[in-house]
């Protein structure tokens, strides 16, 4: 009996393992298939063909490689710009008393909940207002209506559980709130930052919906635009093979990252169970 | 006394220092939250086109209802409430959202119950499930796109093979079994969030109950029932309306796998009015009504999730 729960328990383990990692392995598998091959159902790689790499890297129509160039630009200045901002915000917000803190965390939380169509249209006045459509800088900015509350809310919960002790002595010490900040709270605070900065990538990387709808050009996109514009008019014209090639390239760098920090994002996840 | 002074000087100084903090961050909330949110609400009264931005007259509720009567007598009624596009779009995001959300929790459970056991390779399935959380959707949808084709698709093979189904099935562009894909799909990219959150609840349970439960002889499955469930159910409430918030705002996976009168969401057919038809002000008015839809969430989360917004449980 025993024995049988145990061989029932690591099936289920099985089967999740299996539910969760197929389909990428699957994408892969599809990625190196070329020709005709790509419409035969192979469950195991039957060739290692670099064709629809080369087709996503060197062909000059869909501009792919700019593509990923202009999602590491925003996705990276968007998470400096949100970090910046969050580290001294939330120090404020964990640490210091002052009146209308709460409302602040809870009007922070509700902002970081917002569906963002709700704000398109006005997003959409002001970025053709300021003169940014179809430049990086519309997204960099529309992106931090998402970053900024996640890395507050995810920093103050991280600095609330710092030690007050450590703080009091560089008070007595005569530290003002700003070398407290640098000094004294950003070493511990590092791992902290790490993940927060992670996630918040993360998130930039793979926004959609502003991508879509406030840039023009094929030059300007970013990487999710630029694969699902790879598809044709019509269901046959889609090119699947560079499809799946060029999914696995923007993939996989981020489930490296994931898999060397995942015990770093589960915490980060987890903290205030705030969306990734 | 000149020492009590002196931390009354000490305390004012940092809640200045906090303010000038706070500052940044606010002006930049304001800026890409409160003032698009207030002009977004202003575009939904007035008849504002896409192409003449500046260029809107007030119109009042005319975008939510307005009725007209036609010289022959007859009352006709307009406006988003009255549009039967509208509530399709509704009724879908309420189904999509209810099923995939059940699914999800069901699912996450499992999932977390089985991470939370200790066993031999247990790091290995805790990274393999953060595979499908880390994918951008873009390319989780072209993916089973692709799987779920319906001439060289995995799936239609596989299921053949098992003997699931008697023909191939288009399972994204038939509109019987296009919903059921676009929830599949859902349910697969987000069960490891809901797994994840759950598990950090499941965590929180003092190992010794299980001892004294087994101890006891109580079966395993009252033990959940009984003790578990209870005591994680603030952690999947919370899980659940965080998902459910994110459910009825959901875009990219609908519009990149299905998009069809059968899967068409709230966010999308805002999106459609907003920029591709050129109905600017009457988009705007639908995503208006999706925001409140979702700010009687977002309130219901803050209560009933028991947020901590003073911060004196972390100190």
């Amino acid at each position: 009996m025993e024995k049988l729960k145990k061989i029932g328990f690591y099936a289920l383990v099985l089967v999740i393992v299996l539910v969760c990692t197929f389909p990428f392995y699957y994408t892969i598998v599809t990625s190196f298939a070329t020709g005709s091959a790509i419409f035969e159902v192979n469950y195991l790689p039957k060739s290692l063909g670099l064709d629809n790499y080369k087709s996503v890297l060197f062909d000059s129509k869909a501009q792919f490689p700019r593509a990923f160039l202009n999602s590491v630009f925003i996705a990276t200045i968007t998470v400096i710009g949100a970090l910046f901002i969050g580290v001294t915000a939330s120090y404020a917000l964990a640490r210091v008393q002052f009146r209308g803190r709460g409302l602040l965390l809870m009007t922070i939380l509700a902002v970081s909940m917002f569906p963002q169509i709700a704000v398109l249209a006005g997003l959409f006045e002001m970025i053709r207002g300021v003169g940014i459509y179809n430049t990086p800088y519309a997204l960099i900015l529309s992106y931090t209506i998402f970053t900024l509350p996640f890395t507050v809310w995810v920093l103050t919960t991280f600095m609330r559980q710092l030690p007050v002790e450590i703080e009091e002595a560089a008070i007595i010490d005569g530290a003002t709130p700003w070398q407290i900040i640098t000094q004294v709270f950003m070493p511990l605070l590092w791992p902290a930052l790490v993940t927060t900065g992670l996630l918040a990538f993360i998130a930039a990387w793979n926004e959609f919906l502003f991508a879509l709808t406030f840039i023009s050009s094929t030059e300007q996109r970013t990487v999710p635009v630029a694969i699902a514009m790879l598809s044709g008019a019509q269901q046959h014209e889609i090119p699947w093979g560079p499809i799946m090639a060029a999914s696995v390239i923007v993939t996989l760098p981020l489930v490296v990252l994931v898999l060397i920090f995942q015990r770093k994002i589960v915490s980060g996840l987890t903290a205030g169970g705030v969306k990734g | 006394m000149a020492f009590s002074t002196g931390e009354i000087s000490l305390e004012q100084q940092r809640v200045k220092a906090a303010r000038m903090f706070l500052i940044p961050m606010i002006v930049m909330l304001f800026v890409v939250a409160g003032w698009p949110l207030f002009r977004s609400i202003y575009f939904s009264f007035t008849n504002t086109s896409l192409t003449n931005l500046s260029g809107g007259e007030w119109v009042g509720f005319d975008n939510y209802l307005n009725r007209r009567e036609l010289s022959s007598g007859r009352v006709v009624w307009r406006g988003t409430l009255v549009d039967p596009d509208w509530w399709n779009a509704v009724w879908n995001t309420i189904k999509f959202s209810f099923v995939s959300v059940s699914l999800e929790t069901i699912f996450g459970l499992i999932v977390a119950l089985v991470l939370n056991a200790e066993f031999k390779g247990r790091g290995l399935v805790r990274a393999a499930i953060l595979i499908p959380w880390a994918i951008p959707t873009v390319v989780s949808a072209r993916m089973w796109q692709w799987m779920l084709n319906d001439q060289f698709g995995i799936i239609n093979d596989l299921f053949l093979r098992l003997g699931l189904i008697s023909q191939k099935i288009a399972w994204t562009a038939d509109p019987d079994y296009s919903m059921a894909a676009v929830i599949a799909v859902d349910v697969w990219k987000t069960t490891p969030f809901m797994a994840l959150l759950i598990l950090a609840g499941l965590q929180t349970v003092p190992k010794d109950i299980y001892e004294a439960a087994k101890i006891d002889g109580i079966h395993p499955v009252k033990v959940f029932w009984k003790v578990t469930l209870p005591l994680i159910r603030p952690a999947v409430m919370v899980a659940v309306i965080f998902r459910i918030l994110d459910a009825l705002r959901v875009f990219d996976l609908i519009y990149l796998l299905a998009n069809n009168s059968q899967t068409k969401t709230m966010s999308v057919i805002s999106r459609e009015n907003l920029i591709e038809f050129d109905k600017f002000a009457y988009g705007s008015a639908q995503s208006t009504l999706l925001f409140c839809i979702i700010l009687v969430f977002v309130s219901l989360y803050i209560w009933l999730g028991k947020v901590d917004l003073s911060g004196e449980a972390g100190r």
